[in-house]
């Protein structure tokens, strides 16, 4: 149906403005609040020792977790896709419930099992205030992502061309590398990239489980808020602008990322 | 030669193979032919190593092959939709076997440029599958089959995917090719023109049990069961018998042998003439006969004639 | 019954069986262990102490806030979303394609930052003079950041999967273009509008990073579940703010079920 003209510029007036007043303006601010005093300033802010080693942090907690995640996924979303076995939907809803608990339930999940008093609390090394703790929080809020992006990729193929490579004598390792990985890189990719920015973006959890030691287990969220909550407005606004940057690189990849998966 | 004895496999409840015995002589075409459900894919499948049959044996050139894997039985496989490696070039989807055998490169080489020269798809190697046409894709999947020099060639209705006019080149083609090349091979079909004109064996196949083996001529003049019949030409059941269309005389002189019919339409189709009738008691009938037959006969609609079956082919229905 | 209709199993032994046994592990240890622990020890205390912080006033003021203001989330986006999908799989228009790029942005932000941002421009330093920081309004605010792109991402893929023939056999039959829309058009959508919904509102029931600089926190007026958990935490009462979590999750899984059970019920049409 074609919508007459008056209603087609309404429409389009609504949705745009809607998205300018919650998305785009308010982070324009925020880019234009951080560089008001020159990018020198900014330089400074996200270079402290503070800032240089949550930034490492985070990148090493997302290092552990986006591999972990995505080679679990791919076996997971082989047993789904091609799997026979009762109980499919039990395992989907487990993948799915890290996207419907609180972020802060997840951190006190762990705190209840690894803290002090908890059912692995007396382990050898500390989990809680520390950075496996951290590790652990992440991994657990990054878990479906390459899951749920190579599953339907896995159906949608079908497992033809798997049954030709096993009839032209590939064995299994042989047909998964050769033929069934190069048929779902894409989806695996859009799902790492997915992963990365929400390990890079936990804070819920990560807020929970790290004690916010700065210098040790401060992530770069933790730091945002910190600063914020010392009144370092400034520093908060840098943090954040590094943060969203990140945040638009991933958004680029994820374009990127996503036409050439329509292709295949 | 292929041995498939007392195949039994079923589907939870729904039954595909019931006690299924056949043998496939060496280097012929063999095709298994049936309409859906027959169970015919499955046998295919089952020969192939890609399902295991709840019960039976399968043998392939005297040595027990029931419960060994797909990449260990020396098969080629050819599916209905390609199945094509799409990420590869044509030259890789063809070499694919070699290379998991690893053969020589020069050799591999050789061997997929011979076997892309005799599918008609020289020069293509460098293509994608999804740059060649419906056609030239199986054609590929049959030289990626034939690379690897299989035993024994099975093709799960190759051309069902493909329209009319590729199909019956196709169909033609791969004629020649066993001509020349000889691999024992097995053919599924639902497509009884198809079974005839290519096969040297037909198995037909219904509701999980084979229901006849023979050479086309065979099954098409002496069919064991009405299904068959029906199911490899055009039948009319006159009085207790089912006999072909072109097997029915008529004639407009009352007859005591015959049945009084009343002609309903009649059907002009080229070279040859059908003519739908009424029988008393009995119901709608076909005959077929050439023009010149109908011209003798001058027969318009509702006229009245006499109808019996010269019982060349003729089945109890 | 055709070959594609039959699930092959891969021939030469149980497939997966190892890789599926292995995910199992992986998913047991790192999300069922944790989550057990919340629910098992929810009643380390005695079922008393269970339900004195359960119905504590402060407690059922935060959930009934959350469930609230989460609603009103869903409900907003359920029709803001589908609008937007509208615009962009309908609309044409230069820079839609960075528009549509945009939609994921609150995928990608982090919630604190989220936060910031709205504070920025609707807080006390706000360049036009707005400034909604500790009110319910904030809280809402920060909601439709965070799930905006949940109905839309929903709700394009049909829409631009609709069979135009549907539209065009209903104008030919006479319908008017709001007749199509709601008739012909909306009926289809209503699946994916619920699924987004659905997902939309597990995702703001939770929420915690983009809430907490915007909202103040006041208890009994803009405080949270999970800042009211986080709380809990703080003060060293980890098996209180486990209680109020297993409340939290057993309230989000029936709305949750609710609103699946109405997709249901709409779809009892669809063949």
């Amino acid at each position: 149906m074609t919508v007459d003209r008056r209603w087609r510029i309404t429409l389009r007036t609504v949705a745009l403005g809607y998205l300018a007043l919650l998305l785009v303006i308010p982070i324009g601010l925020v880019f234009y609040r951080t560089f008001e005093h020159g990018v020198m300033a900014v330089w400074d802010s996200v270079t402290t020792p503070a800032a240089i080693s949550a930034f490492w942090l985070t990148i090493t907690v997302t290092l552990i977790a986006v591999p972990l995640n995505t080679i679990f996924g791919v076996l997971c979303a082989l047993a789904l896709a091609r799997g026979r076995f009762r109980g499919k939907p039990i395992l989907n809803a487990i993948i799915d419930l890290p996207f419907a608990i609180s972020p802060v339930v997840i951190g006190l999940a762990l705190v209840l099992v690894y803290g002090r008093g908890g059912w692995l609390g007396d382990l050898p090394f500390q989990v809680i205030f520390a950075v496996p703790g951290i590790v652990l929080a992440t991994i657990f809020v990054s878990v479906p992502f390459v899951v749920r992006e190579v599953t339907p990729v896995l159906m949608e193929i079908g497992d033809e061309q798997e049954q030709a490579a096993s009839t032209l004598g590939a064995n299994r390792w042989q047909t998964f590398w050769r033929i069934t990985l190069p048929a779902i890189r894409w989806g695996v990719a859009y799902g790492i990239v997915l992963s990365v920015a929400r390990c890079i973006g936990e804070f819920g959890a990560v807020s929970v489980v790290s004690g916010k030691i700065s210098g040790e287990t401060e992530t770069l969220t933790l730091l945002v808020e910190e600063r914020f909550q010392n009144f370092d407005l400034a520093g908060a606004y840098a943090a954040s602008a590094l943060l969203a940057l990140i945040a638009l690189g991933t958004l680029l990849a994820m374009t990127k990322i996503n036409p050439r998966r329509d292709d295949e | 030669m292929i041995a498939v004895r007392d195949v039994r496999k079923s589907f939870g409840d729904f039954v595909a193979l019931d006690n299924v015995s056949l043998e496939i002589p060496d280097g012929s075409l063999t095709s298994l032919l049936g309409p859906s459900g027959s169970g015919k894919s499955t046998l295919l499948r089952i020969i192939a190593g890609l399902e295991e049959p709840d019960q039976g044996t399968v043998e392939i050139h005297g040595d027990d092959a029931t419960r060994v894997p797909p990449q260990r039985r020396g098969i080629g496989f050819v599916f209905q939709h390609y199945a094509a490696f799409k990420h590869m070039t044509v030259r890789d989807n063809v070499a694919f076997g070699m290379k998991i055998r690893k053969q020589p490169k020069q050799r591999v080489q050789e061997r997929v440029d011979e076997l892309l020269e005799v599918v008609g798809l020289a020069g293509y190697q460098q293509r994608y599958p999804n740059q060649l046409s419906g056609g030239q894709r199986q054609r590929m999947a049959l030289a990626r089959a034939l690379a690897v020099e299989p035993r024994v060639l099975l093709l799960d209705e190759p051309f069902g995917a493909l329209d009319a006019k590729v199909r019956a080149e196709l169909r033609e083609w791969l004629r020649r090719l066993h001509d020349e090349v000889h691999v024992t091979t097995v053919l599924v079909t639902h497509d009884q023109e198809e079974a005839m004109t290519v096969s040297d064996h037909i198995a037909v196949m219904d509701h999980g049990r084979i229901e006849q083996v023979g050479g086309p001529v065979e099954l098409y003049d002496r069919p064991a069961n009405p299904f068959v019949m029906s199911f490899l030409g055009p039948v009319s059941k006159v009085g207790e018998r089912l006999v072909r269309p072109h097997d029915i005389t008529l004639s407009l002189t009352p007859d005591d042998c015959g049945q009084q019919a009343t002609v309903t339409r009649v059907v002009h189709l080229g070279f040859e003439v059908r003519v739908e009738l009424e029988v008393e008691g009995e119901g709608s009938v076909s005959a077929q006969m050439t023009r010149y037959e109908a011209e003798q006969l001058e027969l318009v609609e509702q006229d009245v004639v006499w109808v019996r079956a010269t019982g060349r082919t003729a089945v109890p229905a | 019954m055709t070959t594609a209709a039959l699930t092959l199993r891969r021939p030469g032994g149980r497939p997966g069986a190892l890789g599926l046994g292995i995910s199992t592990l992986w998913l047991s240890f790192i999300v069922l262990l944790p989550l057990a622990a919340v629910v098992v020890r929810s009643t380390d205390g005695g079922w008393d102490a269970f339900w004195d912080v359960v119905t504590s006033r402060q407690s059922i003021a935060a959930l009934r806030f959350t469930l609230e203001v989460s609603l009103a989330c869903t409900v907003i986006n359920a029709v803001s979303g589908t609008l937007i999908a509208w615009v962009l799989v309908r609309d044409r228009f230069r820079g839609k394609s960075i528009v549509n790029a945009l939609i994921d942005l609150p995928f990608a932000l982090p919630t604190i930052v989220a936060g910031l941002t709205l504070l920025a421009l609707y807080g006390p330093t706000s360049p036009v003079g707005i400034n909604v920081a500790f009110t319910q309004a904030a809280v809402l605010m920060a909601l439709l950041f965070v799930t905006l792109p949940f109905v839309i991402r929903s709700v394009q893929p049909v829409l631009i999967e609709l069979d135009k023939e549907m539209e065009e056999a209903a104008l030919s039959l006479g319908a008017g273009n709001r007749t199509v829309f709601l008739r012909v058009i909306l009926p289809n959508l209503v699946p994916a509008i619920l699924s987004g919904a659905a997902l939309a509102f597990a995702r703001a029931v939770g929420e915690f990073g983009s809430i907490i600089l915007l909202s103040g926190n006041i208890p009994f007026k803009t405080q949270v579940a999970s800042v009211f958990i986080f709380k809990q935490i703080e003060s060293d009462n980890p098996i209180g703010a486990a209680a109020i979590s297993v409340v939290l999750m057993a309230i989000s899984l029936i709305v949750l079920i609710g609103i699946r059970g109405l997709g249901r019920w709409g779809a009892r049409h669809d063949r």
